[in-house]
Parts: structure tokens; C-alpha cells; sequence
């Protein structure tokens, strides 16, 4: 997917005067997360259950390359096939000659944000091969040639208007040509539109939530039951899995799935928890004859041993996104990539680059709900922290903000000068309507005051002189 | 076709293996690793489901309920009747694939002289499926499919409507028996082809974030739990 990251503030711009994107936004926080609190609230284990989440994913990225390895013993003991990718093209050429293999002229697509990371949809089309998005989300979003929007709910951005009206522009040429006002029969008439693609399809593709060494299954997760049918009607199932979705066994992987679903949804499981293991088996009736799992690196493995490594630990639930002030105010598009909220702010400058993503963790306020919410406890405030370092020992930071540091640590570090600018701008800034108890416009904080009033101290002086008076 | 040409292997393994500042793995930390293959450790145990077996069997059901299944638990003879009554009392046609499952074959499906069974895989049009259970876990009311030729995965997913028939002896408390269920069955390392864990009937919550119910799998699901 092409980045738009480094329009990051004009993307904010509009994503603040869009009225549709607003109101969707608006759901999220009575939303997913008052479910997950209330999910956490019933399981007495759920934060026991998180320490083991991140201990257990920390042991796998100790050991990433010999629980791949037996990973890959077990798949190729079973009768399946795994390619390994160090690069999205790469990944891309892998599956295009798979799929190609398989004289595919559709493939029934599960949702993977992997799949969104190396731009598949476009290389397929271009092998004129049709990605069909099976997802609901993902269905509507590919549609409207939107990307998506939140890596749990890729359509959370639009209204229950925007899709009914999606849906009679494409749909009343199969027929459907009553424009929908229910969700249920929204829901119900993207089931029936995408029940006979499931059936023609050549390949089904799908992402992994885990890959489990100990037997060699990819492990999904789903409420639609999309990605079982695209696993189990076409005659070729890939699997597409980057390397830090390895965990050891089973167990491993039932602390991971009580985490999991509490955390994205707030429900005590999803509807579908599917482990695929090899091809159709002798006597099957049905599953695919062919298996392939590609396993994708595309710079993970660059920051494993890195002070970025615990980012590693994600499992993709969306939780740090569901509770991120910034997120909630501007949607997942102003992100301009495939990872949106802390998770994005962190994860995308480390895959595309500080060059194009270093406004993304610029986007904080540091709050930290993003970490006190995440099932692994990765500790997103401080990666962020980071890659403004990185940001900022690259002179990569705009002149102004350098500059306008520069100058603060200069003053800051001479107390006197320091007491006197700050009480003379003290008084200037009474001139500007302290008295009403707001600023309605201030110099050089027009992005602030243009949408909104900002508030005002209390008069009696600066900070200094307060402090000096009380303690007499 | 690229079969996996191993200079990409070893580009993703030694580079790992580089930004851990170690070879492969050895000694101590390998043996930790194969020891965690062999026993896998468990996590921390989930009290709720740590119950005597009867209220574990109502637990599953009070889950299962609540996530938007129907339970009706009845006696191995009454299991054909319930499922006939349960089709007409949904308005559905008494006509139904059937998984060819020896868990199912002892159930007096000959006295239902109205229903029609088909025994098979699930096909696009099937309205109503009839499948047993490898587990159920009580924890969440999840059921626990194990793919195979008396159990097609088509069953669990294509129809309408699934109806599941269940023995109260085959519920579990949590994940973790079940998978102690399933390596007896099937061997240490050898999982069946698919194992379809389900919650429910299929649903979304793509549209503004509310749950409805029958996105791509069946729109209801009805469970038979056989006392006993």
C-alpha cells in the first residue's frame, strides 16, 4: 500500500472536518472499549493471563528461529508446503506464482493486514487475477477503493448510510437494487453476494493470528466464519503469517486466544478459533489438496535485539487503537499506512521508515491508555519515545521545532533570564482575555486556537512567584 | 514454481539469529525449548471452569446461550424427536446433511419418518446441518470440531442453520483439555486437518461496530446436549 504518511497533518485536517468519519469515531468509545472493560472485568485471571501473554511472547522471540524451524518441520511432515520471504516483493512474487500454479482466476481473500503490507490486491490484479475481500469490512472497503481503516474493523470509519449506499451503487447490477436501511440486511445481502465467490474460488488466501510449532497449524481467528470457507472450499489454502506470529504450543496459544478477543472485541471468544494443519487428508470429503504457508520477515527480524524488539510481542488485537485519544479524533486513514494508532505510530517508521512515518509518533499526548489496555504490556509510550529520539538525532524534526527547542533549552537553563521572560510573557498574555478565563486567539498557537478556546491559568503570576509566595 | 529456495530461508534465520547476537540456538536454551515441545507448560488456570462435571455441562450451556445459541439437553433416546421438533418450531423443512459420524449413529433417526437425511459434506444451498462435537468447553461455551471423513468441515460452516449433538461426557472444562483430549485421539503430533472451534452462530460487528448475527456461517445454532 502506498504511504501517505508524511502528509500526516493535512491528513488530520480533513479527518477532523469530515462529519461521517466524526460520527463513526464517535461509537468507538462506548463501543469496543466499554466491552473490553467489562470482558476484563468478568475473567479475575485476565491481568495474570496478560503477564503470561507477554511472557510467552517473549520467549518466542528469544528462540524465533528455532520455533520457525519447527514449524516448518511439522507443515512439510503433514504434506504442506512452506516459502520464506525475506521482502514484500518477495512475498508478492510467492504467492503470484502459487496462485498462477493453481490457474486462479479469483481468490477468496481473508482479511491480513500482512496482505494490505506488501500491496497483494494490486499485484494480483495486475496478474489479472481477482482478490475477492471476504471480510465484511474488507468487502466494503474494496468497494469503495478505500484502505482500511483499523486492523480489527477495516470499515469502522463509515456509517450504516455510507455502506447502504455503497452497496446499491454495486450491487443492483447483480440484482439487489432496493437500497437498505437495517444492518441485518446489509449484513444478509453481502452474505448472499459473496456465498457464490466463495464457491468459485480457485485459492483461498488467509492471514494467521499464530503459527503453532509444536504441530505445525496456522491458527485464525474470526466472528464471520469468512476465513474457514476461504481455507476449506478452494482446491490451494496459503497461509500468509509474518515470522513473530511463531509461538511454541497449544497452551501457549490458549493464554494468547483469552487475551485476544477480550482485549479486540470485549467478547469471551470469537465466534470462530480455526487451526489448519496440512492439506486434505485420504478420506476427507472436503479441504484443499495443497497447503503453503509463506512466512514473511519484511524488517522484522532488523529489530529483534533492538530497544524497538517488545513491539515484536503485538497480536493484533486493536486495542491500542480502540482506546487512543489521537485515534478517536482522527480515525485510522490520517495515519497514511497499513498500521494505524500507537500500534502504527510505533511499527510503521520502523517498516517503511523514520523519513516517511516520523510524524506518527509525534502523535501522542503520552497518555498511556494505549499500554494499560495492551494484552502483551508492550510498552508503546516509550517506543514512541524512541523514534522522536531517532527523529530528532536525524535532524529529521522541522527547522521550527528544532529552533524553537533549541531556543527553550537555552532559557531553561539560565534560571534568571528564564524568571524574567516568563513573568513579562506572564503579563503579555493578560492583554489577550485572561479575564474571561480563555484565549479565543494566541500568537504562534493558532493550531490550537483556530478550533478551539484555550484555557487560561489563574491569574497571580507565573509559576515561580505562586510558589514562592506559598512557601512563605 | 520457487519451491522455497533456501538462501531466503537462510537470509530470515541467520538474520535473526544476527539481531540476537547468537548462533543457533544450543545447550541449555535448546534443551528449555525442546522440553516446552515435549510438556507444554500451563498457563494460569481459569477457575471458572474448575468444576465437578454436571455444573460443568451447565456452564457450557449458560455460555453457549449467551452467545446466542439454543440448548435443549436431552436423553440419547429423545435426540431425533428434539431435532424434528426444533426444525418445525423454526419453520424449517425437515431435511437436513448429516455428518456420516459414528457419534450420530446411534440415535433413533429410522422412527423420524418425516425427516430426510443426506449423509455427506455441506453443499452452497443446505439449510440445516446436523453434526456431533470432538469437545465442548464449558469456559465459554465454545464447541470443538475435529475435520475428518466422518466429519466434513463444510457441515460446520455452509448451512443455515447447524445443529450439533453433543454427549454431556464429551464437555470439558477449558482449551487445555481439550488439547490433552486431542493428542490422546490423535497422537502427539498429528492434528486433524482442521479443528473448528465455535462460539455461536458466524457473526459481524463491521457495521458500526453491532454484532449481527449469520455473516458467512449459519445464522443459528442449536445444541443437543445428550444427558448421560
Amino acid at each position: 500500500m502506498e504511504s501517505t504518511a508524511r502528509d500526516f497533518n493535512d491528513n488530520v485536517d480533513h479527518a477532523l472536518a469530515d462529519p461521517n468519519l466524526q460520527d463513526s469515531l464517535s461509537k468507538l468509545k462506548v463501543g469496543f472499549s466499554e466491552r473490553r472493560r467489562q470482558a476484563a472485568e468478568r475473567l479475575p485471571e485476565f491481568e495474570a493471563l496478560r503477564d503470561r501473554a507477554r511472557d510467552i511472547k517473549n520467549h518466542a522471540l528469544a528462540n524465533l528461529d528455532f520455533y520457525l524451524e519447527e514449524f516448518e518441520r511439522k507443515v512439510l511432515a503433514l504434506g504442506g508446503h512452506v516459502h520464506w520471504a525475506p521482502t514484500a516483493a518477495d512475498a508478492r512474487r510467492i504467492i503470484g506464482e502459487l496462485c498462477q500454479s493453481a490457474g486462479a482466476r479469483t481468490v477468496a481473500k481473508s482479511k491480513s493486514m500482512v496482505a494490505e503490507e506488501i500491496a497483494l490486491n494490486e499485484h494480483l490484479e495486475a496478474l489479472g487475477i481477482a482478490p475477492i475481500e471476504t471480510d465484511l469490512g474488507e468487502y466494503i472497503i474494496q468497494l469503495r477503493h478505500e484502505p482500511p481503516s483499523h486492523i480489527i474493523a477495516p470499515a469502522v470509519h463509515l456509517t450504516k448510510d455510507q455502506v447502504a449506499d455503497t452497496f446499491l451503487e454495486h450491487h443492483a447490477r447483480l440484482g439487489f437494487t432496493r437500497r437498505l436501511t437495517e444492518r441485518n440486511d446489509l449484513v444478509a445481502e453481502a452474505r448472499q453476494v459473496l456465498r457464490q465467490k466463495f464457491l468459485d474460488a480457485d485459492v483461498g488466501l488467509t492471514g494467521a493470528n499464530f503459527l503453532v510449532a509444536e504441530t505445525g497449524s496456522s491458527m485464525l481467528v474470526t466472528n464471520e466464519g469468512n476465513a474457514d470457507l476461504s481455507n476449506t472450499l478452494p482446491r490451494m489454502h496459503i497461509v500468509l503469517a509474518s515470522i513473530e506470529k511463531v509461538i511454541p504450543t497449544l497452551e501457549d496459544a490458549a493464554v494468547l486466544l483469552r487475551v485476544l478477543a477480550r482485549s479486540a472485541t470485549g467478547q469471551e471468544s470469537s465466534a470462530y478459533t480455526t487451526l489448519n494443519t496440512g492439506p486434505k487428508r485420504e478420506g476427507d470429503l472436503d479441504g484443499p489438496e495443497h497447503y503453503h504457508v509463506v512466512i514473511l520477515d519484511n524488517g522484522r527480524s532488523a529489530v529483534l535485539g533492538t530497544e524497538m524488539q517488545e513491539i515484536l510481542r503485538c497480536i493484533r488485537c486493536g486495542a491500542c487503537m480502540n482506546h487512543c485519544p489521537v485515534y478517536g479524533a482522527i480515525g485510522g486513514h490520517a495515519y497514511g499506512w497499513v498500521y494505524p494508532g500507537p500500534l502504527g505510530a510505533v511499527l510503521t517508521p520502523q517498516l517503511i521508515g523514520v523519513e516517511e512515518a516520523g510524524n506518527l509518533p509525534n502523535a501522542s499526548t503520552f497518555c498511556g491508555r494505549c499500554e494499560s489496555v495492551c494484552p502483551v504490556r508492550i510498552p508503546l509510550p516509550k517506543l514512541m519515545r524512541h523514534w522522536r529520539e531517532r527523529e530528532f538525532e536525524r535532524h529529521l524534526t522541522p527547522t521550527a521545532v528544532r529552533q524553537g527547542l533549541a531556543l527553550w533549552s537555552f532559557v531553561a537553563r539560565r534560571p534568571r533570564l528564564y524568571r524574567r521572560l516568563t513573568s513579562l510573557a506572564n503579563r503579555v498574555l493578560a492583554l489577550f482575555g485572561r479575564a474571561e478565563g480563555r484565549y479565543r486567539a494566541l500568537p504562534l498557537a493558532s493550531g490550537w486556537t483556530r478550533f478551539r478556546d484555550l484555557p487560561a491559568p489563574p491569574a497571580g503570576g507565573t509559576f515561580h512567584t505562586q510558589w514562592k509566595k506559598r512557601r512563605t | 514454481m520457487s519451491e522455497a529456495p533456501t538462501t531466503a530461508r537462510a537470509q530470515i534465520l541467520n538474520g535473526i539469529r544476527r539481531s540476537l547476537r547468537r548462533g543457533e540456538i544450543s545447550g541449555e536454551q535448546r534443551q528449555a525449548a525442546l522440553a516446552r515441545l515435549a510438556r507444554p507448560p500451563l498457563g494460569p488456570t481459569v477457575a471458572r471452569a474448575q468444576l465437578a462435571q454436571p455444573e460443568k455441562v451447565a456452564l457450557f450451556c449458560q455460555w453457549a446461550e449467551t452467545n446466542n445459541a439454543t440448548v435443549a439437553r436431552v436423553a440419547a433416546p429423545d435426540v431425533a424427536a428434539e431435532v424434528v421438533s426444533f426444525l418445525a418450531r423454526n419453520n424449517l423443512p425437515a431435511r437436513a446433511a448429516m455428518a456420516p459420524s459414528p457419534l450420530l449413529a446411534d440415535y433413533d433417526w429410522a422412527a423420524q419418518k418425516m425427516l430426510s437425511l443426506r449423509r455427506g459434506r455441506g453443499e452452497g444451498g443446505d439449510q440445516v446441518s446436523i453434526t456431533g462435537a470432538f469437545a465442548g468447553i464449558a469456559e465459554t461455551g465454545t464447541l470443538v470440531m475435529a475435520s475428518g471423513p466422518d466429519h466434513p468441515v463444510t457441515l460446520n460452516l455452509l448451512p443455515d442453520t447447524h445443529i450439533v449433538v453433543i454427549r454431556e461426557s464429551d464437555i470439558v472444562g477449558g482449551y487445555e483439555d481439550v488439547w490433552r483430549r486431542l493428542r490422546e485421539r490423535y497422537g502427539k503430533d498429528h492434528m486433524p486437518r482442521t479443528i473448528n472451534t465455535i462460539t455461536g452462530p458466524s457473526r459481524t460487528g463491521e457495521i458500526e461496530q453491532a454484532m449481527e448475527l449469520g455473516a458467512h456461517g449459519p445464522r443459528r445454532m442449536h445444541i443437543v446436549v445428550v444427558r448421560g
